[in-house]
């Protein structure tokens, strides 16, 4: 109860200080809002839990839009994560126009940016986590990495991560989990992990030959007078979501049997707070937190959700960091006689323009960009729109994508994948290297060209829809509905499979589209081995290059019912 | 290289196209509830399946349809008097459902065992088990065949 109530102080002096009237200038909003209004917290206990999670490798302040849908279904509707813009507000008391209503919502987006400017920035990052373990101790803070931190960048891509794997050794967290890192390829996986200095978890990853433990699924730290063990959870449908054959070595899932039996044997091994550092995803962990007894915190992540405090789901606190270095999540935790009395939590919203960077970061920061700065730099076209990429059914930064595959391959459909990373351009800006490389760097770009009957193109929409709308999360693997370029459909979340799509409609003639008829599709990110084509970022270049401004349309093609 | 990425290869090499078709089954014949029905028939021989004491281990979503980790263990002391005689395993929505039956005796120790099988959609999988005092347990989950590619 502590904890909502400290939390809405903060929201609401965060609102005082920088008021709502249209839109505050924003030298005015800087001065207003400090380094140390982040910090204010009402520290409990002794020990404290630091989480960052999905940054997908952005190492420098960015705008990133939160969705304007964001559906749950059945049991899951209507409570968080599934809230969005004025109902995400009201549910946490956020005034229209505050500060944390732009980090956490998508009301009054381009406004409220220029107001209060870029979140992030892992230079940024660091000083928060150094302020708070000087605050705290050194040794009473555990700082957590729940995964995909090394993809989602053109200098990743290009160091393989190095960049990443550098910069968060001095961050020096305390453990990882992971998801898109096992893209790299098993080879430089274990390479990296090989001099990481940390450890790198997963409770439910086996060989695919005996199914015996490939990771460690546990480290115990001692932290703030207690014994903390770590539990890591990978993302459980990796090798589906993921092409399976760049780590063909291991299985995922759930498995909660095994997470169960690691959790007993952590509090049998004297752990007096156990907390699951898990890329599950929001709901996945929510129903697992009714399932799994003796966990006391779970730092989720995978879905992006940034909810702006610790959410209690029986006897588990769920804290929810968001992405792409926007947040850094706080947990105070008070123990006595080996459980948890009380607590206190929120997500520090990373307002890049009001916090001192950490100069040693920042030099590493410039010495990991610098082969590339000119690259990166490199400006390829300019944008009239806002450019974005989060939502169930499309944004625009993937109708861009759809556009151009249809154009460059001479298709007429295009698939891009619900991915929810990658960054927010704001109207008027530039369109450079870095900021087409943070929708499409990854390590399968190619784009296919292939002919679908419009039968298969449904059996696909419904196949990846019950991935985001199964009522039951066990079955909810993350991510966004496909994007689909060239036609308009109908959806009904909470049918069931086979029945949620209808009325597909071809746009360029307004036909239906006819179930035994062919249809040429592009597409990218495709699972499987050996798909031939341009890589995505290679046919963006090449076809922002050619126009003169983007300018993007409100996307109508998708009903939802 | 070994036969079993050879077999991996071959199968991803052809188009994705085909892989969909693959895991879709477009024109494929699917077994029959009636084919399913029989076959519990003829192992239980018409007597009414409990459940507990039957554990079937499955993934909530196959990671390769082509083959699915899957295991059982039955509750049982195996001793000369009461032991599990047999588990049967059918994939219900495959054009053999068919897919196992193990055989257990004292001298098994436990009545325990894994395989792994293709299943050519999501369907359910059921294990059955005979015990030797004639007692029938039975245990069912849905495993999930889906073609993937666009986690977050």
């Amino acid at each position: 109860m502590h904890s909502r109530r400290d939390f809405l102080q903060f929201a609401a002096v965060a609102a005082g200080l920088t008021g709502f009237s249209g839109w505050t200038p924003r030298a005015s909003a800087q001065q207003q809002l400090t380094q140390d209004d982040l910090l204010k917290f009402d520290a409990k206990g002794k020990l404290t839990l630091l989480h960052v999670t999905d940054m997908h490798a952005q190492l420098k302040p960015l705008y990133f839009r939160p969705p304007s849908e964001n559906i749950g279904v059945g049991d899951y509707s209507g409570i968080p994560p599934h809230l969005v813009a004025d109902d995400f507000l009201r549910h946490f008391g956020l005034e229209r126009g505050s500060a944390l209503a732009y980090a956490h919502t998508m009301v009054d987006y381009v406004d409220l940016a220029n107001t209060y400017g870029r979140l992030g920035g892992l230079d940024r990052t660091a000083t928060l986590v150094n302020a708070i373990r000087a605050e705290r101790g050194e040794d009473n803070v555990v700082l957590l990495d729940g995964g995909d931190t090394w993809q989602g960048s053109y200098t990743a891509l290009k160091t393989n991560a190095q960049d990443m794997v550098d910069c968060m050794s001095l961050l020096k967290p305390n453990a990882m989990v992971g998801h898109w890192e096992f893209t790299l390829g098993t080879d430089r996986v274990l390479e990296i992990i090989d001099e990481l200095g940390f450890p790198f978890l997963a409770s439910n990853i086996v060989d695919t030959d005996w199914e015996e433990p490939v990771f460690d699924s546990t480290s115990f730290v001692e932290a703030g007078g207690s014994r903390v063990a770590i539990i890591g959870q990978a993302m459980p449908y990796t090798p589906i979501a993921n092409p399976r054959w760049m780590f063909p070595e291991w299985s995922f899932g759930l498995r909660l049997e095994t997470l169960q039996k690691n959790v007993d044997e952590a509090r049998a091994d004297g752990a007096e707070v156990v907390v699951l550092l898990s890329h599950n995803g929001f709901d996945v962990d929510r129903k697992l937190a009714t399932e799994i007894s003796g966990i006391d915190v779970i730092l989720t992540g995978h879905t992006h959700d940034a909810i702006p405090e610790a959410i209690k789901v029986e006897n588990t606190l769920i804290l929810a960091s968001g992405s792409h270095g926007k947040y850094l999540g706080r947990v105070d935790l008070e123990v006595k006689n080996g459980k948890v009395t009380d607590h206190n939590s929120y997500l520090i919203p990373v307002f890049s323009d009001v916090i001192t960077p950490d100069p040693i970061m920042a030099a590493k920061i410039d010495e990991v960009r610098a082969p590339y700065e000119e690259e990166l730099g490199r400006v390829i076209g300019q944008t009239d729109s806002l450019l974005y990429r989060r939502g169930n059914f499309n944004g625009t930064w993937d109708d861009l994508i759809c556009e151009g595959m249809m154009e460059e391959r001479d298709a007429e459909l295009s698939f891009s994948p619900g991915f929810r990373w990658g960054t927010t351009l704001l109207p008027g800006d530039n369109i450079t290297i870095e900021d087409l490389y943070t929708q499409t760097a990854m390590s399968y770009p190619e784009v296919y060209r292939l002919e679908f009957t419009g039968e298969r193109i449904k059996e696909i929409l419904e196949d990846v829809c019950d991935n985001l709308f199964n009522p039951d999360p066990f079955f909810q693997q993350g991510g966004d509905m496909v994007r689909v370029g060239g036609m308009g459909y109908t959806c009904k979340p909470e049918a069931s499979m086979g029945a949620r799509i209808s009325d597909m409609t071809l746009l360029s003639t307004g036909e239906p589209i006819e179930p035994g008829k062919g249809y040429v599709v592009a597409g990218w990110a495709s699972v499987n081995e050996d798909v031939d084509g341009p890589a995505i970022f290679d046919l963006m270049e090449n076809y922002i290059g050619k126009q003169e401004v983007i300018n993007m349309q409100p996307n109508q093609s998708v009903k939802v019912q | 290289m070994t036969k079993q990425s050879f077999h991996r290869r071959a199968f991803l090499s052809a188009s994705a196209a085909a892989a969909l078709s693959a895991f879709f089954g477009s024109g494929r014949v699917f077994a029959e509830a009636a084919d399913v029905a029989k076959a519990i028939e003829a192992f239980t021989a018409g007597s009414e399946a409990g459940e507990g004491a039957l554990t079937l281990t499955t993934p909530e979503i196959a990671e390769n349809g082509n083959s699915v980790p899957v295991s059982v263990l039955v509750e049982s002391p195996m001793t000369a008097d009461d032991y599990v005689e047999s588990v049967m395993l059918l994939a219900e929505g495959n054009p053999l459902p068919e897919v196992a039956t193990f055989n257990f005796t004292p001298m098994s120790g436990e009545a325990k065992a894994s395989t792994r099988m293709r299943l050519a959609k999501t369907q359910n999988v059921v294990a059955l088990a005979k015990l030797s005092n004639g007692e029938i347990y039975k245990a069912s989950n849905n495993v999930k065949v889906t073609i993937g590619g666009c986690g977050g």
